[in-house]
């Protein structure tokens, strides 16, 4: 059934998400970088890591631009060749897709893939600003509109033509929430209410705050090799099977419909395609819930049930840990936070380490298979990683 | 100055829309009509375009109401978005004013209202508005 591995993961490290002051991106990274390299001694980094391939969105943020080196210096991976990736939400799928061909490509036999966003010390206008810079200027932030604006369309067409509600949404939250509380990484360690959920304030109606994911401080990387040198490094590699990439109109307003997006349709096909795999062999997934709206959509898109069912799979709690197919253990992007440039490697990160049974007390008991799902904008791009345990 | 030549493309959309008009690249070659216009048909790659108008009446799609906004327009919120379909499957994105939030439905039919460009230019980008409004 599986196929053969592309590259191998032997280690991952992530930063502390949340909320995290007087600390700047490239401290924040650094931190990523220190714990990847604890996790697994045998990798020299200055011997082994040739390439580094880095998620980041915003300049504007600390205004910062060259931030591929400016992270590579701070986490000592000079003289590496050090390449930012930007696909908005999706930098770090970019930079892990990048690192992954790099390897195969037979040009570096070691690469580190990472990424890193420092907002919180921004206003929230100003973060809304910046993060609005993903979607098309002339023709969508120009007339008003928002990333969260965004989403929201996707739900009101959700709900109209598959009769999703804000319930199902919220349950969303409250599931990922859960999730969160168990992570000592995450953002928010809190459980929500359903009740809490539904009576936040409006962002972009009909998305309340708590459908909304969180501006967050935080890094994150994964170490990739052949996987005929995995064994060198450590005794628990995780193999990378498939990888799917795929692009679509800048402007949301363009698209033929607005309950799922195509490029994550098509990415999504790539993987399972190199992978060998079908979407009832997936045993966890990591997806990018920047809105609940977008994690039901991703449910649909990914094959997990059918176009319209998403709401559906999390109010049966299908999804949720102890459910037959955990989503965002890690407490996703709601709960853990999406320190954007950071998200698409921090997925890979809770993968790794539900896969080589290091994730505590989120643990998923005999996981095999998982899937990552990354999404940058409103869909534009998006990226679709498939992993394996080995042992 | 060198006099620039209107293209296919962003600027003159807005020029257009300054004057009160919707107006669509049509690839001579393969018919694709193209809104926002571009400068290059993206099904056929051809340059040889003309200018099609676009009838500035359309069915709502879907929509949100803004609520927290970027700064430029927080004086606005709370304040509808919608996207519009045009005739000839021709989409777009924009505010949607003289309705209550709780009146908007999909489907229902909107106009358009353009306004005049800012008679003193002083920084990029200087676009002149256009919005939605009930029919």
């Amino acid at each position: 059934m599986a196929g053969k591995p592309l590259v191998s993961i032997i280690s991952a490290g992530m930063s502390q998400f949340g909320r995290i002051e007087g600390v700047y991106a490239r401290e924040l990274f650094a931190e990523a970088v220190r714990e990847a390299l604890e996790r697994c001694p045998k990798i020299d980094p200055e011997k082994d890591i040739k390439a580094l391939f880095v998620g980041h969105m915003g300049e504007s943020y600390e205004h910062q631009g060259h931030t591929g080196p400016t992270l590579a210096d701070w986490a000592g991976l000079t003289p590496s060749a050090a390449v930012r990736t930007e696909a908005a939400c999706a930098s770090s799928g970019v930079a892990l897709r990048l690192g992954i061909i790099s390897v195969l490509s037979g040009m570096y036999d070691v690469v580190m893939a990472g990424g890193v966003e420092k907002m919180t010390h921004r206003t929230t206008a100003e973060a809304t600003e910046f993060l609005a810079m993903a979607s098309d200027y002339p023709f969508e932030q120009w007339n008003g509109m928002t990333f969260p604006g965004l989403f929201a369309l996707m739900a009101t067409a959700h709900m109209h033509r598959h009769g999703t509600t804000e319930r199902q949404m919220a349950l969303v939250a409250v599931k990922n929430h859960r999730h969160g509380a168990l992570n000592p990484k995450a953002h928010i360690q809190k459980e929500i209410t359903l009740e809490q959920a539904l009576a936040s304030r409006v962002v972009a109606w009909p998305l309340k705050l708590f459908d909304c994911s969180l501006i967050t401080d935080g890094a994150s990387c994964v170490v990739l090799t052949r996987p005929d040198l995995a064994r060198k490094f450590t005794d628990k590699p995780v193999h990378v099977l498939g990888s799917g990439q795929a692009s679509d109109s800048i402007g949301l307003y363009e698209r033929e419909e607005f309950t799922s997006l195509k490029a994550a349709k098509l990415a999504a096909k790539q993987a399972y395609d190199m992978a060998g795999v079908k979407p009832t062999d997936i045993d966890l997934a990591e997806v990018h819930d920047c809105f609940t709206i977008a994690e039901i959509i991703a449910y649909e898109d990914l094959g997990f049930c059918k176009p319209g069912k998403g709401g559906k799979l999390v109010e049966e709690g299908v999804t949720a840990l102890g459910g037959r197919l955990p989503v965002n253990t890690s407490g996703g992007l709601k709960s853990k936070g999406h320190p954007v440039g950071a998200t698409g490697t921090a997925q890979a990160c809770e993968l790794f380490l539900q896969l080589t049974e290091q994730a505590g007390k989120r643990q998923v008991d005999d996981a095999e298979i998982g899937l990552a799902h990354n999404v940058g904008g409103s869909g534009a791009t998006a990226t679709v990683h498939i992993f394996k345990r080995e042992y | 100055m060198t006099e620039v030549q209107p293209t296919f493309g962003i600027e003159s959309f807005y020029r257009f829309v300054g004057e009160g008009k919707l107006m669509a690249a049509k690839c001579k070659k393969c018919g694709e009509v193209m809104l926002p216009p571009r400068p290059v048909c993206t099904k056929c790659f051809n340059k040889d375009l003309k200018w099609a108008e676009v009838k500035p009446r359309g069915r709502l799609l879907t929509y949100t109401v803004i609520h927290v906004a970027p700064k430029q327009f927080e004086e606005l919120a709370p304040y509808p978005v919608g996207i519009v379909k045009l005739e000839n499957g021709l989409q777009l994105l924009g505010m949607i004013r003289n309705v209550e939030p709780s009146k908007l439905k999909i489907g229902m039919e909107l106009t358009i209202d353009f306004e005049k460009p800012s008679p003193t230019p002083t920084q990029w980008p200087q676009w002149p508005r256009y919005h939605f409004k009930p029919a």
